[in-house]
C-alpha cells in the first residue's frame, strides 16, 4: 500500500516526514501494538516495509523502531509528540503519521485496503 | 580471542527517558564496521531489551560490548542486584513483575528474556541477590 493512501485511508496527518519520496513508498505490512517487548519479538517478521501502528507516544516507541528497522509510524487516537521527541526522530530518521481514529479502527480500515498483518 | 573493539556504559536506575541511548550508540558503532544488517538487528533488539531490563528491573548497572578476532561480538550486562528471584518464571513468555511506570513507558509485556535468548547465538545468564550478570554472544556472518 503507498503510504498516500495509508494516509488518507485513516485521515491522517503527517507529524514527521524524514524521507521526501516517502508518500510514494510501497509498504507491505503492519504490526499494532502499545506494548514495545510485543513489537520487539516480532523480529523476524519485520522489515524496512513494516508499519509500527502504536498509541504509544513517547521515545521508546521511536527506540524500538530504530532497534527494529522501521522507518513509519502511526500514532493512533490522536497522540502527537513533543518536540524534543520529535527531534530524537528526526535524528533517526523516522517518519511519522497521526491519527484520530483509535487502533481498533485504523487497523481495520487499513487492512480492509489490503495492508495486510505480518502473517497475512 | 583477544578484543578488537571495546565500548563501556553505565546505565541509571528508573532513567526511563535515556532507556535506549546505550543500544542506539551499540547499534550505530557496529553499523559503522560493517555488520550484516540481520545480525545487527538482533543485537539491537537483545540489547535494547537488557538495557530496559537494567533500568526497570535492576538498580542500573554496566554494559561492555566486545568485538573480538574470532568473530564474535559480546555484550556483558553487569547489575547490582536485587536478582531475579525465579529464574523459571523469568523465563516463561508473558510473565512479568514491571511497575505501572514501565507499563506506562511501553514495557512488562513479559517478552524480555524469552526474546533475548530467541535472538542470540550465546546466552549465559547469572543470578544472586548481589546482582545479575547476563551474557550474550553474536556471531558475525563471515
Amino acid at each position: 500500500m503507498i503510504v498516500k493512501d495509508i494516509v488518507s485511508c485513516i485521515e491522517g496527518e503527517p507529524l514527521l516526514i524524514c524521507d521526501p519520496d516517502l508518500l510514494e513508498k510501497e509498504y507491505t505490512s503492519a504490526f499494532a501494538t502499545d506494548l514495545m517487548s510485543d513489537a520487539l519479538a516480532m523480529i523476524h517478521n519485520s522489515t524496512e516495509t513494516m508499519v509500527l501502528v502504536t498509541g504509544l507516544a513517547n521515545v521508546q516507541s521511536l527506540r524500538t523502531a530504530e532497534m527494529l528497522d522501521i522507518k513509519l509510524l502511526i500514532l493512533v487516537r490522536g497522540k502527537t509528540l513533543p518536540d524534543d521527541i520529535l527531534e530524537v526522530a528526526r535524528e533517526k530518521d523516522l517518519n511519522i503519521i497521526t491519527t484520530g481514529l483509535t487502533m481498533y479502527s485504523a487497523c481495520g480500515r487499513l487492512y480492509k485496503e489490503g495492508l495486510c498483518g505480518i502473517y497475512g | 580471542m583477544a578484543s578488537i573493539l571495546h565500548k563501556e556504559y553505565k546505565v541509571i536506575r528508573d532513567d526511563y527517558i535515556g532507556a535506549g541511548k546505550v543500544s542506539s550508540d551499540i547499534k550505530k558503532t557496529l553499523s559503522t564496521i560493517g555488520v550484516d544488517a540481520g545480525v545487527l538487528r538482533r543485537i539491537s533488539v537483545a540489547c535494547y531489551e537488557s538495557e530496559i531490563n537494567m533500568i526497570i528491573h535492576a538498580w542500573g548497572g554496566d554494559i561492555t560490548m566486545d568485538v573480538t578476532d574470532d568473530g564474535v561480538i559480546r555484550l556483558v550486562f553487569a547489575d547490582p542486584g536485587p536478582g531475579i528471584p525465579d529464574m523459571a518464571k523469568a523465563m516463561t513468555p508473558g510473565w512479568s513483575t514491571a511497575s505501572d511506570t514501565a507499563r506506562d513507558m511501553g514495557f512488562g509485556a513479559g517478552m524480555g528474556l524469552p526474546n533475548i535468548k530467541r535472538v542470540s547465538d550465546e546466552f549465559d545468564i547469572k543470578t544472586s541477590e548481589k546482582g545479575t550478570t547476563l551474557t550474550l554472544g553474536f556471531k558475525v556472518e563471515q
